[in-house]
This record gives C-alpha cells, structure tokens and sequence, in this order.
C-alpha cells in the first residue's frame, strides 16, 4: 500500500519514469545475461585468444550499420566441408587402391559492395606417413581460374590465403601486364581476387565487387587409401554481429552484455555499502563522542588527504585485482571518507533528540540506540545520494579499468574502452569500438541520476526550490 | 512513614566547560546540592523558572547523567553509580514523560512498535505477551478504540493523543515512579486538565509514585502532595500542597504565586508585582542566599555574605532563607 502510493509519487516525475525503465532494462539484460552465459564461460571466451575467434573478423563495425550505409559492407562467409553447407561438395576418388583424390569445391555468392577484409583456408587431415599434394584454384564469376598455391598440408595446416605474398606479386604483375599500367598502391589480395578487372581497378577508390558466383576447388592427391580430407572457407567481412569485434577478432557482444551485470552490482554494491558504512561510522562518532569520537574523527582526516588513485595504484602492483578485490579496496578507501563528517553532524543534532533520550530512559543500549533511533531518522534522506552515487561508482569502475587498474580478466565497459584506446580505434575511425560501452556507460548513470534526481526530491522536499 | 521508594541527598550535578584545549575549566552547577524524599504512591512537584536546573534534577534523578556527587537511593538500593547491566533493572522501575511528546516519539515507528521498544529491551520476546500488554496500556491512557491507532504514526496524532501514548509507553513496563517534566506545558489549554488528571488516575490506581517538573504552581494542586520550590540549582523551600499554597514563605515562592493569573475582572488594571532581573549564572551564582539580587526583602551584609541553610519551620514545611532563622 505504502509502496504502491510511492510508486505513485514517483512516477509524477517524467526523468524518474525514464531512469527507472533504463534501469529495469538493465536489470533485465544483466539477469539475460547471467543466465545465458555465465561468467567462467564468458571470461573463457574474453580470455581464449586469437585461435577460438579464427572465423571473426578483425576490428569490424557491428552488421547494423549496413542499413545506414549505402555501400553494403559484406558479411563474413564460413563455408566448410563438414556442414553440409549448400554449394560446398566432396569427393573421393580412389585410383587403384594406391592413392585416392580429394576434389572439394566451395562455391558461394559474392553480393557485397565492399571487399573482404581477409581470406583464409584451413585443413585437418589424418594421413600417416606422406602428406597430400594440395592444389587450391579460384574461379571467378566469369569462369577465369587462378592457380593460387600448390603445397603439401600437414595434419592440422591453415593458409592464410591473403598473406600470400608470392600470390599477390603473381596477380599484380599479371593485371599489369594486361593493362600496361602498374599499381599505384598496395592492393590487397581480396581486392585483386574479387574486384573487376578494368582500369578502375588502380585506384582503391574505384575498384568495384565483380558480384556473382566464385568457385573455389581444392584438389588434393593423396598417397594413401583412405584418408579424409577436411577443409573450411573463412572469407571475413567487414562487420560482424550485433556488437563488432576488436582487435583480437572477439565479439564485443560478450563485454557489452557482461558490462552491465558488472556496472550495476559493482555500482550498487559500493554505494549502498559505503553510505551505510560511512553512516554507521558517523553514528557510532557522534553517539560515543570523547575519544571514540577524537580517534574516528582523526582517522577520517587522515584518509580524506590519501591521494585515492596512488593507494590504488600501490595495491595493484602488490596484488592481483580480480573485480571483488577492486571493491573491497574502493569500499575500504571511501569508507572513512568525508561523508562520515556529514553524517556525523546529523546523529550530533538527531542525539539531542528527546526520542533518543527517552529511549535511554526506558533502557536501551547504544548499539540499539544507533541502529535502531539514529539510523532510521537519516535514512529516507540519504537514499536519493545512494541512487545518485551508483552513478559515480559505475564511471569510478571504467575510469580505473581505463587506467589499467580494473580486473584483467573481466570483461567490462571500461576495459572495452582502454582496448579501443590503446589500439588507436579512434585513429582508425573505428567509432563503434568507443561510442558502444560509453553509450552503455551513459545510460546506466543518467539512469541513476535521473531517478536519484526525483528521489531527492520526494525525500526531501524542501531542497525542492533550489 | 515507612522507608521511602525513593532518597536523594545532597545531589549534584555539574557540567564541565572549557573554551579551547588549554582553557580554564569552569562547571555549571544545574544541580547543587538537592534532597529530596519520596514515599510509595506519592506526587511530588518540583517547581521553578526556567533554568534553575528542575529538569535535569529530574533527568539525574533517573540516571540519564551521571550525578558529580551525592547519592540516590531507590527501593533500598544505592543507584547512584550503577553499571550499566544494574541499570536496566533501575530502567525497568522508572518512567519518563518529557515536555515534547511530538518530539519523544520516533517519527518512524507506528504506536505499536514504540510501545514495544521497551518491552523488547526488556527482554519480553514473545509476540503475543507484547500484543497483549501493549492493548492494556493503551487502554489504561484511554487511547481507544485502540485499532483505530495501534497502526497509526506519532505525525498522524493530535498533541493529546501523543502525550498519551508518551505516558501509556512510560508505564508499560509497570515502574514504581516517574518523572513527569513538564508533561503539559506544550499543550492546548483544553487538554491540559485531561492529561494531569489521567496523570492523577493512573497514580492512584496504579501504585505510581510521581515527580512532576514544572513551572506553573497552579498546576501542582492537582495531584501533587508536597512540592519543592527550586530556584537556582537549590531547593528553596518545601511543605505539602496545600500549606505551600496557603502559606508561602520564601520571598521567591511568594513571588511565583502572585502570577498566577486570577480571572477576576477586578484585577484588569493590576499590575502584578515580579521580581526584578533574571535568574542567576549558574556557573559563577552570587555569593550568599542565591536570590538576593532579586529579592524584595533583602538584608544587607547578611543575605549577601552567607548561605542560609534549610531549616523547618513548621510540620514538614522547610524554607531556605535568612528570615526564618
């Protein structure tokens, strides 16, 4: 009854209305989150390295914004002989029981305005004693076929067919040759397999996307019986998912979504935790008084003028953070902070209050008197600064991992920023790997914000005016 | 008479002050001196003006400070210095009833849960006992219906009703004796008589001894059998009610009775006569009788030099001034 008539009261306020949605759609993604992908496995997977995340693109936009780009920016194809993928068949030909031949042949449609950003092939194969001699061909849309490499494979072997230096010396001075022209940049080997071969394909800005169908055939001659053969196609693109990649090909979906669990809790956790803290210390001062008081006051001057961001620095090169450390530490730091001063000053007048005096009287103790007379008089005022400093400690969390100090392991908003920022993503024009966790980060704290905004003003209604 | 609830003798209290970490160290005496008895099922009232330290005799009375020096006994027992663990059997004898009732209850609790604060400090935790004794105080303060109010918060009651629940609260746990500071001063005129009389009633049928603090002598004659008259941290006179009332003896308690506004429409171009100046510092008083600047009868080289003493005058009547001896 009292919370419905409270909720009411609220909700007059267009911002707390607004804040609150954020706020529950937050809540809802984090509980999503923890029960889609829990966090052993997600840091796992923020942790595996380059080789798990082989079939992503590398620093690639989210695919959404396709639909505010006319040029249409090509998807990532993954096409591989185990799938059962349509256009990707396998043979094999036994040839007098000696040897046998493996033809593959992957055939995709290429309908992307913009060139991949890289190509690879990669190979698994279980001979025993010789390996298979591998002849890997390109057929365009117009039926021209390039011999790209022919090499033996070994059991586990990838060819990193973009980074073929020789293959694109080859097509260069081929397309050269055929136009008397030479190239003016270095064109990249995606560039020289799928763009159209005509004058516009010397200058990067005007090479155009031969779009159709490409065969790519894989013939390999092994010197054994029974041996199988399998291959997959990465052709990347250049975006991917609903979140992009970063530097190391990994979904930034992960750290968006294991952000705001971590935010918030982080964000709660600290304020709630350190204003009841702080309170609980300012009561105990103001309640003892005399040397309770002179020690706890002392105490607190002392951890006003510690510089918090070298204490913190000093812990973290003497301990390793994990995200419970680095909120036990800034909960430790901010515990005895200038807030104790405040609250203090408000149990100094409350204690005089006659209530307290008759709860002496009638034989109450100072803990109860604390806890349950001094306590609950300041409460309602302080929780609009509850709500409103969740917001500080969400920014506080960012703002440390920016500076190196966050969990290592954990994936968050911030350290999606520090990654974007120390490898230039700015520079790069890779805007998304920035603006994704700050807009994240806005919202959470405009959330707070706004509803800590309204709180103070049901809470304390004279401060309403000003 | 037989050995009284409660003894005080010769209770001091002082409070210390000093200006800055080296400065001199002076005390202000709220309470110099002061006895005082009190029978079982007795009223006593202690009267005086503002700042002559009648409430915090009352407050170190029931050991909300700790008196400086003298000693108070109660039911035989030497409370004076009790520790804390003795202390909560002298809570649980003792009641107060402050001046503020909107001010002596928490804002944030509801009636039922203020009234079973004391109850579970005093370490009745079954729910049902504490239901059951919070309904009969609050009947016995005639807060009824009591459904109507047991959910309620001290804000949603009328300054009566939340003196009530003070007195239903302060005699929950069934005391001996209570202080009662200056119960109605900071109420209607209306409900004033109300209050003082279920004071009266609860005294009477309950085997309540009480100390009623106030400023207003008209008040006393409603239930209290003796008063003391306080003035500057001293007891200046006392006798039972009704000879204090008829014969005053101290110039001081003569003065407090002749402002007592008399409606009578002959008086309204009277000027009544009050004592010049205002009550002493307590922290430096003058020398001699405590009221000397002020009074209309004083004797010079006398008055001024020396401390007159208590002394009896008639049956039970004591006066502390230099013309009785």
């Amino acid at each position: 009854m009292l919370l419905k008539d409270f909720f009411k009261h609220l909700l007059i306020y267009k911002s707390a209305f607004a804040g609150l949605i954020i706020i529950l759609i937050l809540v809802g993604l984090s509980i999503y989150t923890i029960v889609a992908l829990p966090y052993e496995e997600a840091t796992k997977l923020w942790r595996a390295g380059e080789q798990y995340w082989l079939d992503n693109p590398r620093n690639s936009p989210p695919s959404w914004i396709n639909f505010f780009l006319s040029r249409k920016l090509p998807e990532t194809i993954v096409l591989s002989t185990d799938r059962n993928q349509p256009g990707v068949s396998k043979a094999i030909i036994s040839v007098e029981g000696k040897f046998s031949v493996i033809r593959v042949e992957i055939s995709f449609n290429y309908e992307y305005d913009d060139f991949p950003s890289e190509i690879n092939l990669f190979f698994k194969s279980n001979f025993t004693a010789s390996a298979p001699k591998v002849t890997v061909s390109w057929i365009k849309p117009n039926g021209e076929e390039i011999i790209l490499k022919i090499f033996l494979i070994s059991k586990d072997y990838s060819y990193y067919i973009s980074n073929d230096e020789n293959l694109v010396r080859d097509l260069i001075s081929a397309i050269s040759k055929k136009f008397n022209k030479t190239f003016e940049y270095g064109a990249p080997l995606p560039l020289l397999l799928f763009a159209q071969e005509d004058e516009s394909i010397f200058n990067p800005n005007t090479a155009k996307v031969t779009k159709g169908r490409y065969k790519l055939q894989i013939e390999a001659i092994c010197f054994e019986t029974g041996i199988d053969l399998f291959s997959k196609l990465v052709i990347y693109g250049k975006v991917h998912g609903w979140a992009g990649t970063d530097h190391l090909r990994r979904d930034l979906g992960i750290a968006l979504l294991w952000g705001a669990p971590i935010a918030l809790s982080f964000g709660v956790t600290a304020s709630a935790s350190t204003a009841l803290i702080q309170m609980f210390i300012g009561a105990i001062s103001a309640w003892f008084g005399g040397k309770m008081d002179t020690i706890i006051q002392r105490i607190t001057e002392v951890f006003m003028i510690l510089p918090f961001l070298p204490v913190l620095i000093m812990i973290s090169t003497f301990y390793k953070f994990s995200i419970m450390v680095l909120l036990v530490v800034v909960i430790a730091l901010t515990m005895f902070g200038s807030g104790v001063k405040n609250y203090r000053a408000m149990f100094l007048q409350i204690k005089e209050f006659p209530y307290v005096e008759a709860a002496k009287a009638y034989g109450a103790d100072s803990l109860r008197i604390v806890l349950y007379y001094l306590i609950p008089k300041v409460l309602p005022t302080i929780i609009p600064s509850i709500v409103l400093s969740v917001a500080d400690f969400v920014f506080l969390e960012a703002a440390l991992a920016i500076l190196g100090l966050g969990d290592p392991l954990a994936p968050t908003w911030g350290k999606i920023i520090d990654d974007a920022f120390t490898n230039g993503a700015l520079y790069k024009g890779l805007y998304y790997w920035v603006l994704e966790p700050s807009i994240m980060l806005a919202a959470a704290s405009l959330s707070f914000a706004m509803l800590g905004f309204a709180l103070d003003k049901i809470f304390n209604p004279k401060l309403k005016e000003i | 008479m037989s050995s009284p609830l409660l003894y005080v003798e010769n209770l001091k209290e002082y409070f210390e002050i000093r200006r800055g970490p080296f400065g001199k160290r002076s005390y202000v005496k709220a309470v110099d001196g002061v006895s005082l008895t009190l029978a079982g099922r007795e009223a006593i009232s202690i009267v005086g003006e503002s700042g002559c330290g009648k409430t915090t005799l009352g407050k170190t009375i029931l050991r909300l400070y700790e008196p400086t020096d003298g000693k108070i006994i109660f039911r035989g027992r030497d409370v004076t210095h009790l520790g804390w663990r003795e202390l909560k059997w002298y809570r649980r004898e003792t009641g107060l009833v402050q001046q503020d009732p909107f001010g002596a209850l928490p804002p944030f609790m509801t009636v039922k849960r203020i009234l079973e604060e004391p109850l579970a400090i005093h370490g009745i935790k079954d729910r049902k006992e504490r239901e059951k004794r919070v309904y009969k105080a609050l009947e016995r303060v005639k807060l009824t219906p009591i459904e109507d109010f047991i959910n309620k918060y001290p804000h949603m009651l009328s300054g009566g009703q939340q003196q009530r629940l003070v007195i239903a609260r302060s005699i929950i746990l069934e005391p001996k004796m209570i202080v009662a500071d200056e119960p109605v001063s900071m109420l209607d005129a209306s409900v004033r008589i109300e209050i003082l009389k279920l004071l009266q009633d609860l005294q009477r049928r309950y085997d309540l001894s009480v100390i009623y603090i106030t400023h207003d002598l008209s008040t006393t004659r409603y239930f209290s059998e003796r008063i003391y008259i306080m003035y500057a941290a001293h007891i200046v006179e006392s006798a039972e009610t009704k000879e204090m009332l008829v014969n005053p003896l101290h110039p001081y308690t003569r003065a407090l009775l002749n402002v007592i506004p008399d409606p009578d429409p002959s008086n309204r171009f009277m000027i009544k006569e009050v004592p010049i100046g205002e009550p002493p510092n307590l922290i430096n008083p003058p020398a001699g009788c405590r009221f000397n600047p002020r009074c209309p009868n004083f004797m010079k080289g006398i008055c001024d030099t020396k401390e007159p003493s208590l002394i009896e005058v008639g049956k039970g009547h004591y006066v502390k001034c230099w013309l009785y001896d």
